[in-house]
């Protein structure tokens, strides 16, 4: 806003300033009977009608997901804090991602610190202890000092919330592109287990029950924090809807805040400020009192605070709820009704105590230093009402009005016209199989590829993350799935995180449907049954059709994805208005996935384990090279399209190799996605034998270009290795699941004999050579006008050196 | 019957899940010291466990010092009972004097959470009496606040009286781990320290978490000689009846 800017000669009304609309008004009050709202019952309709609680206009979208049964194990779906999947022995795990995209661009560190508590309350409030965490990050351009501040913060947040609350954080993603520039994505996941007899339920049930709220007091932290912050974009040039960006001032300099009209003209932050020490006594509090059989309900505070936890937890059970004002803890005096109502301070539990329950529950609570307090009870009556110092009544909103029977938009859904991106000026409009410099040798493409900020070793990030607390961690991060084992069995969890924003912003099907082939491949290549879907749905502005027409597509592929792979969408998140002035992110549906490995002994892992192995492709490379890593780095626009995904052969081939690991007969697998095959090869070789290394000697049959075969990343294709003796029955496997499979190479020896062998006897410097061959690969490559020449030859040491070093450089980090 | 080796719990610990499973991984029976309790329960041994004691949002461990807990274990340690501080529980034992020296930011100025490699000094205390032979231990470390730290004078001495316990090494050729430019020594350790005892050497405590790996699966086993020399020490103490049997003055 500029100076010269004339001031708002006439005030909004308050429902507008509080980012309700004229219709959504109307709507109010057909729920309330025809009446008004006074201002404290609009305030909580205007969180609790957010876009961040209400999924306003994604729930008809959500309703087409195929959700699972009995049948997959689920045992707890969509609508709870998380979903909850049986894994046999008595034993459920608990899991789901969310985003807190727009706190964590306002204010990094507490933004993402709070996303990592609000995804472990929604695990721990189901009856489970957290055992892992994933987070997906995404900025924008690397070399910008905002995306520097962002990067630094974010992984600051959520390093020291992890670390602190001693949940090890064993993997996820982060990756750079354009569109995020000025709006990141912080997705966080949890996973937790549970004995199946204690899921606990987020409602309310009998009358005349308890409601007690325990955990830290209640502040004028995140008035309107994560619903308000959500449910607008960051172009929006409208204060009113977006009061909470403006951050600098710390205290309210008005006339103490003294009701929604003067809070929201007020600069107050309201990114809510996260306590993992208290989030950890928290967990021990909470399973304590599941586990002793103390509550009959238990919901988490996150977005909408009290309200939200009062409405969804009544109007699960089909209850009501009667709460005192004055009994809530509060951390500040003269706090208003309303700042109570909906304040977002973290770190708090509401928990329905039948009353000869709740000496034992209060013990329980002052054994861990924890706050609680009675606060209200159970009503028969539908609505929660709020009541204040004289038992005047000051709100009452029937529960599901809130909730169940929150409005409901009807966006409008319209195709861009043009779904390609223009060029940006400067960049070669030609399509082609085309390298940054023409007659540039693949090694040196593949060595550019692996040094890149989005496929180089996360290392100097990762290791800011506890990632081995509770001595489970199989596998950290770093190496493609996390995977940790579950103590006193033989059983583990295998979890990975993906989403494909590069397609998904030429093709927003094909973007999440090729989210969920590669997170589910990632599960699957350690032998791991995938057992269900958690997603957290980044997109734009849903009022702009084009925005709400990449979420239709976005879900629609989400669905025939998990449908065409048997797989179960327990639940998940949805983060909408994620613009800013610089234009939309690229759709980016985040897709987390839980799998089940029986037996931990037989986990396979990419890395080659041992010379002498063989090689083996699984699956064949298909055209298209449009949003790769390489056509980004050769700066190509996107002219040839993505590569397709065929949903049947991707179920294949998870089966394949599920089957073979299951049998034995697998020494390594890996998928191939970011930066392709040579990428792909580049990864075996260096994760084998504990980092240590390992080269190999590949002839790669080429069928029409060398940067495809190469650098493309159709999906639905494997790189394994396999001892000789199990090579023609993993061929015989392939075909029996209609797979193409071919013997491609060999692991530990380094095949031309020219070049790099260390002088004086010396054993020769572990490398990785590919020979290309074929009919799209003849000498005459340079002829046809191909850029990529006939062989790829990288020493372990220069691609090692590449990884470790990629990502520091990019962000400007020292590197030790 | 088996040992009991008490695991404190301060609000806010976290890695006393490790402790637990590594004491029982080593045939001990792992008893819960609450923070608030008065007693060590008649233990033979105390394990003072990793995680983030009442926040630690002053310093690591120095309220935890104030403790009922620590104050039974500052009685306990005196009679010579055996206490081993692990990562935290260093940080705690340092603030409560029962160990020298200090544990400082790390050098890097970030948390290090990664597999590292440690070698003991000595195989003759009972903290390493049942690791057979001095050889790189990979485990964790997870830690923002781990370079040990004193002056030169009382480096010299801990050196002279055999109080280094162990030292961060190279994980393949098992040499002393440099100073802070070398990724060997996590967090800039003075002269690679990564574990101490105090003089009596019945108090021992080192950043690095053993207790983690104690598991092929989980990576490493190479901690479980720690835990085990532990258990197994506090064990012939209790046998005996008496002080603790290894003095390690040299």
């Amino acid at each position: 806003m500029t100076i010269a800017e004339p001031p708002t000669a006439v005030e909004e009304p308050l429902h507008r300033r509080l980012g309700v609309t004229d219709d959504e008004l109307e709507a109010i009050r057909d729920r309330l009977g025809g009446r008004d709202p006074n201002e404290l019952e609009l305030a909580m309709f205007s969180v609790m009608w957010s876009e961040h609680c209400s999924y306003k206009s994604s729930r008809p979208l959500l309703r087409t997901l195929p959700t699972g049964s009995e049948a997959d194990g689920v045992v707890a779906g969509p609508g709870e804090n998380a979903g909850v999947i049986s894994i046999g022995d008595g034993l459920a795990v608990a899991f789901k991602i969310e985003s807190h995209n727009h706190p964590s661009a306002v204010e990094p560190t507490q933004g993402a610190a709070t996303g990592v508590g609000g995804i472990l309350r929604d695990i721990f409030t189901m009856g489970a202890r957290p055992i892992a965490v994933l987070d997906a990050l995404r900025f924008g351009d690397p070399a910008d000092a905002r995306t520097r501040h962002l990067v630094d913060g974010v992984v600051k947040g959520v390093g020291g919330y992890g670390n602190c609350v001693g949940v090890p954080t064993i993997g996820g993603e982060l990756v750079f592109d354009p569109s995020y520039q000025g709006n990141p994505l912080v997705n966080v996941m949890a996973i937790g287990l549970l004995e199946e007899a204690d899921l606990t339920r987020a409602a309310a049930p009998g009358v005349g029950n308890l409601v007690v709220l325990f955990g830290s007091t209640t502040g004028r932290d995140g008035i309107g924090g994560a619903s308000v912050l959500a449910s607008a974009t960051f172009a929006d040039a409208d204060p009113a809807k977006r009061p909470s960006v403006q951050v600098g001032e710390t205290s309210d300099r008005g006339p103490a805040g003294a009701s929604p009209r003067s809070s929201v003209s007020s600069k107050r932050p309201s990114v809510q400020v996260g306590d993992p020490f208290n989030e950890k006594l928290l967990i021990e509090a909470s399973l304590e009192l599941i586990r002793g059989g103390l509550v009959a309900g238990l919901q988490d505070l996150g977005a909408g605070g009290i309200t939200c936890a009062t409405s969804e937890t009544a109007d699960r059970a089909g209850t009501g709820m009667r709460i005192e004002l004055a009994a809530i803890p509060r951390r500040e005096p003269a706090m208003e009704p309303f700042e109570v109502m909906i304040s977002e301070s973290q770190e708090r539990m509401l928990a329905i105590v039948e009353p000869d329950r709740w000496e034992a529950v209060r013990a329980v609570c002052e054994r861990w230093g924890l706050p609680v307090a009675v606060i209200g009870r159970v009503t028969g009556d539908g609505d929660v009402t709020i009541v204040g110092d004289e038992g005047t009544e000051l709100a009452r909103i029937p529960a599901s009005a809130l909730t169940s029977d929150a409005i409901v938009h009807d966006r409008v859904a319209a195709p861009p016209v043009r779904r390609r991106a223009a060029p940006a000026p400067g960049v070669p409009d030609v399509a082609s199989d085309g390298l940054p410099e023409r007659g540039m040798d693949p090694g040196a493409v593949l060595v550019a590829l692996l040094g890149s900020a989005n496929l180089a070793s996360r290392r100097a990030i990762f290791e800011q993350y506890d990632s081995t607390v509770q001595a489970n961690t199989v596998e950290g991060p770093g190496h493609g799935a996390a995977v940790v084992r579950i103590k006193g069995t033989t059983m583990a969890l295998v979890a990975s995180t993906d989403a494909n924003q590069a397609v998904g912003a030429l093709d927003p099907w094909l973007g999440a449907a090729l989210s969920v082939a590669e997170a589910t491949r990632n599960v699957a290549i350690t032998g791991a049954r995938p057992l269900g879907v958690t997603n957290c749905l980044n997109y734009g502005d849903p009022t702009r059709p084009e925005a709400f027409w990449q979420l239709t597509e976005g879900v629609r592929g989400l669905a025939d994805a998990c449908r065409a792979l048997g797989l179960p969408v327990t639940g998940g998140n949805v983060s909408l208005y994620n613009e800013s002035s610089s234009g939309a992110i690229a759709p980016t549906p985040e897709i987390g996935v839980v799998g089940l490995l029986e037996d931990v002994s037989t986990l396979v892992r990419p890395g080659w384990r041992g010379a002498g192995d063989r090689i083996l492709l699984v699956g064949e490379a298909t055209p298209g090279l449009a949003g790769s890593a390489y056509a980004e780095l050769a700066g190509l626009a996107a002219e040839d399209g993505p590569p397709s995904l065929d949903l049947e052969r991707e179920r294949a081939i998870q089966a394949f190799v599920r089957e073979a690991a299951v049998r034995g007969m697998l020494a390594s697998a890996q998928d191939v996605s970011g930066g392709g095959l040579a990428v792909s090869l580049a990864e075996c070789c260096l994760w084998a034998d504990r980092d240590r290394g390992l080269g190999a000697f590949v002839r790669l049959p080429v069928a029409s270009s060398p940067a495809v075969d190469l650098f493309g990343e159709s999906p639905s294709r494997l790189v394994v290795s396999a001892a000789p003796r199990h090579v023609p029955a993993l061929v015989l496997l392939a075909r029996q699941h209609g797979l193409p499979i071919e013997e491609i190479g060999e692991v530990g020896i380094t095949g031309l004999g020219t070049g790099t062998e260390a002088e004086d006897g010396d054993a020769p410097l572990p490398r990785l050579v590919v020979e290309l061959h074929g009919s799209g690969a003849t000498g005459a490559a340079e002829d046809r006008g191909s850029r990529v020449a006939d062989a790829l030859i990288v020493g372990l040491d220069e691609l090692r050196h590449a990884s470790e070093t990629g990502l520091s450089r990019a962000l400007g980090w020292e590197t030790r | 019957m088996t040992v009991r080796i008490g695991v404190v719990v301060f609000p806010g610990s976290n890695r006393d899940i490790d402790a637990v499973n590594a004491l029982e991984v080593a045939g001990a029976e792992p008893v819960v010291l609450w923070h608030e309790d008065v007693s060590l329960d008649g233990v033979a041994g105390v394990l003072v466990p990793g995680g983030f004691a009442y926040g630690d949002y002053l310093r690591a461990g120095v309220i935890a010092r104030f403790s009922p807990i620590v104050r039974a274990l500052v009685g306990f340690a005196a009679d010579g009972g055996l206490v081993l501080g692990i990562c935290n529980g260093f940080q705690v034992l340092t603030e409560a004097h029962l160990l020298p020296g200090a544990l400082l930011r790390n050098r890097g100025l970030r948390f290090v959470s990664r597999e590292i490699a440690i070698a003991p000094e000595r195989l003759d205390t009972p903290f390493t009496s049942a690791i057979p032979e001095r050889r790189p231990l990979r485990m964790p470390v997870a830690h923002g606040e781990g370079a040990y730290f004193a002056d030169d004078a009382t480096l010299d001495a801990l050196e002279a009286n055999g109080q280094v316990l162990f030292r961060y090494v190279d994980p393949l050729t098992g040499e002393r781990a440099g100073g802070e430019d070398d990724r060997a020594n996590p967090n800039g350790s003075l002269r690679a320290i990564a574990g101490v005892t105090n003089a009596a050497g019945n108090v021992a405590g080192l950043m690095p978490h053993p207790e983690t790996a104690v598991e092929a699966v989980l990576g490493s086993d190479d901690g479980l000689g720690i835990v085990a020399s532990f258990v197994a020490s506090a064990a012939a103490r209790e046998r005996a009846g008496g002080p603790a049997l290894v003095t390690t003055t040299r």
